[in-house]
């Protein structure tokens, strides 16, 4: 841990919410139309009509705020998933959550023709819950413990369930596709404040929820005996994270489409700065999430110019090579 | 109890031990598996009756049946069979070779490396007007070589001193989410034709099947099988644990790469043609193991034969279901696959 004290843990928040609004100017300000910080500028002081000035205010900024964030949220199910499955490798996107939501939306888009972000948001939620429940049904089922590796491949078997379902989808709607096929790579390109706003509840109940249960995630972090000991309501609690996660990843995913590796990156990095404490913990990782994925996406925009890769492509290509690194770190077993 | 019978072939050079029950089984599987294989040249947009299709087999039919049968469906009930044997095969040495039911070839990422090799090649060998460069009896290969890179990645990473079990699942699950993103990546930037393409294979489908394809992939299918008949009682002694199998003379890390290597390329082989057909390599070795127990000299054959009888019937469904319209045989592997497995594990608290 990087900084030890309180003082010096708040230093870091507020150097964090600092960066965090620069990468948000940054992503306001680059991107394939040309613009400058002066030009954005006036599009807020003189809003002249220019295409300019319309990109920036309807475009860049929602997707700004957006990636903020889908960032944001998927780093704090990472850290809640991980403190409660005591498995380093947790995150919505691997261990299926991700994908089930993906499913149901597509589903729901396909055979009720559902178009409304409000009903596609808890669409989302139900498939994030059922994915979250099988998970969590099979990797518990069995004599022995629930380990790392069972809860993972649980999570890859509901995960490849859930895509191969999705596949299947898209391949008898050919029509679907192309207009799917974006979405479901994870981006938040072209989408409108709206539909930001639309969920934007869900997401401020989920944040808030996190930062209440912060002190208590700690208890739930020494392992189930010692919790229980202490008189922590096991099964309330972990119900109480399992909606919150659920809440979050949805509604990001019914914004974004399932964005991976974001939700198991943040965390680690999170914890070498504040170290393991929820109080601190929980917002570091929200930052760092929206700083993330921010740069992601900026990145996104100039890697194969004009067109863009989606984000959900450059988080993974960041991802990977971190997660074969805690993968292979998890020494000899 | 179970009933062992020693058999000794060639002058005790080769001698085995039966298991008498468990064949027995495996006899009547096989037998279905021969049936469904006949009956299902019956099916199709114009049902044919089953005599007929014997007659037109042995060359006695109509030039009309005679088209239909031999030149449209024998080759894709061919491919189907085949490919079913070596992704159900795959998949059971996979379990074994990781030690958890869960693991096969769709999770560990060598379906998504055949996937993101044959998205890859579309994008490559497209001109500007869309049409390919190269003919499109090269994208089998592209497939059969992603898949068997990523399964050598996958092992090369998880490589510290020798490949654990564990290791092995966490890398490769980890390497075939990026392959998927570098899938979706390719399948954007292309036209949206490429990406219809793409996913058909990644579904997986018989559909363009001929008597071609079945040449070459039938005896490569046939001798990777005949392979993994010969190594198999090596993984007996696997299950046992790595500490056991040295102590009773195995290289451990040898015939572990070994393992993979063959599973890799069975897989490799099946999706080649027949695209990246899921839930066969995770759903037929725990039916075969329901049926005939963990021993793997059983265990394989009747995973093969099961596995054989899914693609066929998944393609059954898929030609007759929603006719005229095809839907790739993936689709029914996974819906008849995928709830018939949450139930297996949720049902059976012994994993």
């Amino acid at each position: 841990m990087i900084f030890k004290n309180s003082s010096s843990k708040s230093i870091a928040l507020i150097v964090g919410t600092f960066l965090l609004l620069i990468c948000m100017g940054i992503s306001i300000v680059y991107g394939y139309a040309n613009t400058s910080i002066q030009t954005t500028i006036e599009s807020f002081t003189q809003f002249n009509h220019s295409n300019e000035h319309i990109i920036i205010q309807n475009v860049r900024i929602p997707r700004a705020l957006i990636a903020t964030c889908v960032g944001a949220s998927l780093a704090i199910t990472g850290v809640l998933m991980q403190t409660l499955t005591k498995n380093p490798l947790a995150s919505p996107g691997i261990l299926g959550i991700n994908t089930g939501a993906g499913f149901a939306v597509v589903f729901a888009m396909i055979f009720f023709h559902i178009s409304s972000l409000q009903s596609l948001a808890w669409v989302a939620f139900l498939g994030a819950g059922i994915a979250a429940l099988s998970v969590y049904g099979i990797s518990s089922s069995g004599r022995d413990a629930v380990t790392p590796v069972k809860i993972t491949l649980a999570g890859a078997a509901i995960s490849a369930l859930f895509a191969s379902f999705t596949q299947g989808l898209l391949a008898t709607n050919e029509a679907e596709l192309e207009q799917v096929l974006f979405w479901l790579a994870g981006s938040v390109q072209g989408r409108k404040l709206e539909i930001l706003i639309s969920v934007l509840p869900y997401l401020v109940i989920g944040w808030i929820a996190a930062l209440l249960i912060s002190s208590k995630m700690n208890i739930l972090a020494l392992g189930d005996d010692i919790a229980r000991g202490l008189g922590l309501p096991l099964g309330l609690m972990k119900l109480t994270v399992g909606i919150i996660v659920i809440f979050l990843a949805g509604s990001s995913v019914a914004i974004a489409g399932p964005i991976g590796f974001v939700g198991i990156v943040v965390p680690h990095f999170a914890r070498k700065f504040v170290g393991t404490d929820h109080r601190w913990l929980i917002p570091m990782a929200a930052l760092l999430g929206g700083i993330l994925l921010l740069i992601a996406d900026v990145a996104a925009r100039y890697i194969i110019m004009p067109q863009e890769v989606p984000v959900g492509v450059m988080t993974a290509m960041i991802g990977t090579p971190f997660f074969i690194y805690l993968a292979r770190k998890g020494g000899k077993k | 109890m179970k009933q062992l019978k020693t058999v000794r072939l060639l002058q005790n050079k080769i001698s085995f031990l039966l298991d008498v029950n468990a064949s027995k089984k495996l006899t009547i599987i096989s037998i279905i598996a021969l049936l469904v294989f006949f009956l299902s040249a019956s099916f199709g947009d114009s049902f044919i009756n089953p005599l007929k299709v014997m007659q037109t087999i042995i060359l006695q039919g109509s030039d009309f049946d005679q088209l239909i049968i031999v030149d449209f469906r024998l080759p894709r009930i061919f491919i189907a069979a085949f490919a079913g044997m070596a992704l159900a095969v795959a998949g059971a040495v996979l379990q074994g070779l990781i030690k958890n039911p869960l693991a096969s070839p769709d999770i560990i990422g060598i379906s998504a490396g055949g996937g993101a090799a044959v998205v890859g090649f579309l994008a490559i060998f497209s001109d500007s007007n869309h049409s390919l460069t190269v003919s499109i009896e090269w994208l089998p290969l592209a497939g059969f070589i992603g898949a068997t890179l990523v399964a050598l990645i996958v092992y090369l990473f998880a490589w510290k001193d020798g490949v654990t079990p564990t290791r092995l699942v966490l890398i490769g699950i980890g390497v075939s989410a990026f392959m998927q993103a570098i899938t979706t990546m390719l399948m954007i930037i292309g036209p949206i034709y490429q990406a219809s393409e793409a996913n058909k294979w990644i579904t997986g489908s018989v559909k363009s099947a001929d008597w071609n394809q079945v040449q070459i992939i039938v005896p490569i299918i046939i001798i990777l099988l005949l392979l993994t008949v010969f190594i198999i009682r090596q993984l007996n002694v696997q299950e046992l644990g790595d500490d056991t199998a040295l102590s009773l003379g195995q290289t451990v890390q040898k015939t572990r790469f070994f393992l993979l290597l063959l599973s890799a390329s069975l897989v490799a082989c099946a999706i080649s043609f027949a695209g990246a057909i899921g839930f066969v390599g995770l759903m037929a070795p725990h039916i075969a193991r329901r049926i005939v127990g963990p021993t793997f000299g059983v265990l394989i054959p009747t995973s093969a034969a099961i596995g054989a009888l899914l693609v066929m019937v998944a393609d059954i469904i898929g030609r007759t279901a929603f006719s005229p319209l095809e839907v790739p045989a993936g689709v029914f592997t996974a819906a008849i696959g995928a709830p018939y497995f949450i139930y297996l594990l949720l049902r059976n608290p012994r994993k």
